[in-house]
């Protein structure tokens, strides 16, 4: 009991460092390139949290989470340009659209299991993706939207510029972060997980487990619609590209790089992966002069294939056994000695 | 032309597309049974095909010889590929090896896109002549080709898995690995010839296809994912399943294009996915329902 009481003081420890830090960073690193890829790691990391809850704690894997994305980006490019309404209402609009549209689809969906299930949601994004890029009167067609979408603004204060964005985006992640965190130690958090473990076992000490998976993948796709929301106004133009079958994948290779077990893992793999992609496009003109981005792909598959290999549970997890090896072989070194 | 004629020369350019779609789907299916990994890198594999044919044609080799060296080629770098990345990542959880296959995949077309750039290119179909009337349609002689391999090769592939030793030894680590261990038959290699067997079935779906269409570094991602969705429509671990769900997602795929709008093609093939997963969620050819704990 003592036990646990410390291990939840630490995690709200952890939060607050973690809070500290996020506040901090901006401050340190002033310059507008560093800002703005922060800002985008902060919004892909609240896609990539909800998809972590789903994969991590409920078992389910969707490959079908930026159609979701894009939902909520549409919906709010959409209602914003077209009738000027207040930014908030479309966001609002688009998250409960958005987490309608997932409970209804997977209603039918989550009877599926494994690879079906994959598929089942492959096949949801990509149908929404070719629906953005058909319904040219509505979506502005593969050249994207035309009008101008308007800039979040916080009482009279427009989010403008990258400075105040990161702030902005940065408190939506750490709140999602702390719902997430809630979610995976309630009642419901201790039933997702028994799901993973075995669905058979769960089922028969009386865990619904269609109801929890269904409302673990709306929940995502909620976090997806407001994330998608949150880029709209950011970018402030928005194309059916950043919302295609790639962004899913990279999306669940986030998750995974990350780890799925831990509720921190999401916001280190969005980073890792960023960051990752960010430096080979700097690092490797430097090494190979007449290189063009091919080169980093490769590199960037490469390294992936590399880390899934050596660290197959993810940054985080895999680290810290690492970390326990080398401490249990340490005293164990000690003890001979 | 008439409504008869459409719909006849829909059809007959699904099959094509179908045979296609059939050969990357029993690749799929085979590596699947095999090792229990869904490959998204075999959509690149078919690329490969059809780049390798590209380049050997290019430089003056005959067609029959290209086509050999080029299968070959194909199956030495997922030979290499399962060695070096798959067979070292055991610990890895079925998520973490999808990555890996996608990782992989990644790796593929980087290189592609290295060595041939973003050029189309076309490859002379194999036999000369003008379009051959059947009905009131009419198709190019390579379709025959496509046609002619998909039947030929999928004919191999089955007497290979029913009636050779090699086969049954692959049959036997599907329905149970650790029983097939016990037998002295090794899964390690097993899962290797799985992959190099799988990788030569669709690297000859990526050769008899390049005269079709242009031949492109990223064609192997739609081909991989369309493979994917015709194994699941046949159930993921039958053969047979594969090779129905691929000519009925061609045949779906070009009559809705046909009929109902071109762009929505390739929605309305994953429309009528969803449908069939929900309500046949084994697959058309699945044993559906009962899993052991």
């Amino acid at each position: 009991m003592q036990d646990l009481t410390r291990r939840k003081r630490f995690r709200h420890l952890f939060i607050l460092l973690f809070t500290i830090l996020i506040f901090a960073l901006p401050l340190v690193l002033n310059n507008n390139y560093y800002l703005s890829v922060l800002v985008i790691i902060g919004i892909h990391s609240i896609v990539v949290i909800g998809l972590c809850l789903l994969m991590g704690y409920a078992g389910q894997i969707s490959l079908g989470h930026a159609g979701f994305y894009g939902l909520g980006a549409y919906t709010s490019g959409i209602i914003t340009s077209t009738y000027h309404t207040s930014p908030w209402v479309a966001m609002l609009v688009g998250a409960i659209g958005t987490g309608i549209v997932a409970y209804t689809i997977g209603i039918p969906i989550f009877k599926l299991k494994e690879h079906y299930l994959a598929l089942a949601t492959l096949g949801l994004g990509l149908i929404i993706h070719i629906i953005f890029v058909e319904e040219v009167a509505l979506t502005g067609g593969p050249s994207g939207l035309t009008r101008p979408i308007p800039y979040l603004s916080i009482g009279g204060l427009e989010l403008s510029n990258d400075f105040k964005y990161y702030y902005l985006v940065w408190l939506i992640t750490l709140l999602a972060v702390i719902i997430a965190n809630n979610v995976v130690h309630s009642r419901v958090g201790r039933a997702l997980r028994s799901i993973h473990g075995s669905e058979f076992a769960a089922r028969s000490l009386g865990v619904d487990i269609g109801k929890f998976k269904l409302r673990v993948f709306t929940l995502s796709a909620i976090y997806a619609s407001i994330a998608g929301s949150l880029y709209a106004h950011y970018i402030t133009f928005i194309s059916p590209s950043p919302f295609g079958l790639m962004t899913s994948i990279q999306f669940v290779v986030m998750a995974v790089v990350g780890g799925l077990s831990s509720i921190w893992g999401p916001v280190f793999g969005v980073a890792g992966i960023t960051v990752l992609t960010e430096a080979l496009k700097t690092v490797v003109p430097q090494l190979i002069p007449e290189a063009g981005g091919e080169y980093e792909i490769v590199v960037y598959g490469t390294i992936l294939v590399v880390i899934m290999i050596f660290l197959p549970e993810g940054l985080i997890s895999g680290l810290a056994n690492l970390y326990e090896g080398w401490r249990h072989r340490k005293g164990q070194a000690d003890e001979n000695s | 032309m008439s409504l008869a004629n459409d719909i006849l020369q829909y059809v007959l350019g699904g099959l094509t597309m179908g045979g296609i779609y059939a050969l990357v789907a029993v690749g799929f299916v085979i590596i699947h049974n095999v090792t229990g990994i869904i490959n998204f890198a075999q959509g690149e594999f078919v690329m490969m095909g059809a780049m390798f044919m590209v380049t050997l044609t290019g430089i003056g080799l005959p067609a029959p010889a290209a086509i050999i060296l080029s299968v070959i080629l194909v199956m030495v770098v997922v030979g290499l590929i399962e060695v070096g990345a798959i067979r070292s990542a055991k610990r890895a959880s079925p998520v973490s090896l999808v990555i890996i296959t996608i990782g992989i995949s990644t790796v593929l077309r980087g290189m592609a896109l290295l060595i041939w750039g973003t050029n189309p290119y076309k490859v002379a179909p194999f036999t000369e002549g003008g379009p051959i009337h059947i009905g009131g349609a009419s198709i190019v002689p390579q379709v025959l080709w496509v046609i002619g391999t998909t039947a030929f090769v999928l004919a191999l592939t089955f007497f290979l898995f029913e009636y050779t030793y090699f086969g049954k030894a692959l049959r036997a680590c599907v329905v149970n690995k650790y029983a097939a261990q016990l037998m002295g038959i090794s899964p390690g290699k097993m899962s290797f010839f799985a992959f190099i067997f799988s990788a030569a079935l669709s690297a000859l779906a990526g050769i008899v296809f390049a005269p079709i269409t242009f031949a492109t570094y990223d064609m192997g991602l739609m081909l991989g994912l369309k493979g994917f969705v015709a194994a699941v429509l046949g159930g993921l671990s039958s053969t047979p399943g594969a090779v129905f769900g691929g000519l009925a997602l061609g045949v779906i795929e070009s009559l809705g294009a046909g009929f109902v709008s071109s762009g929505y093609k390739d929605g309305i093939a994953f429309v009528i996915l969803l449908l069939v997963l929900f309500l046949k969620p084994g697959g058309l050819f699945g044993t559906s329902g009962s899993k052991r704990v």
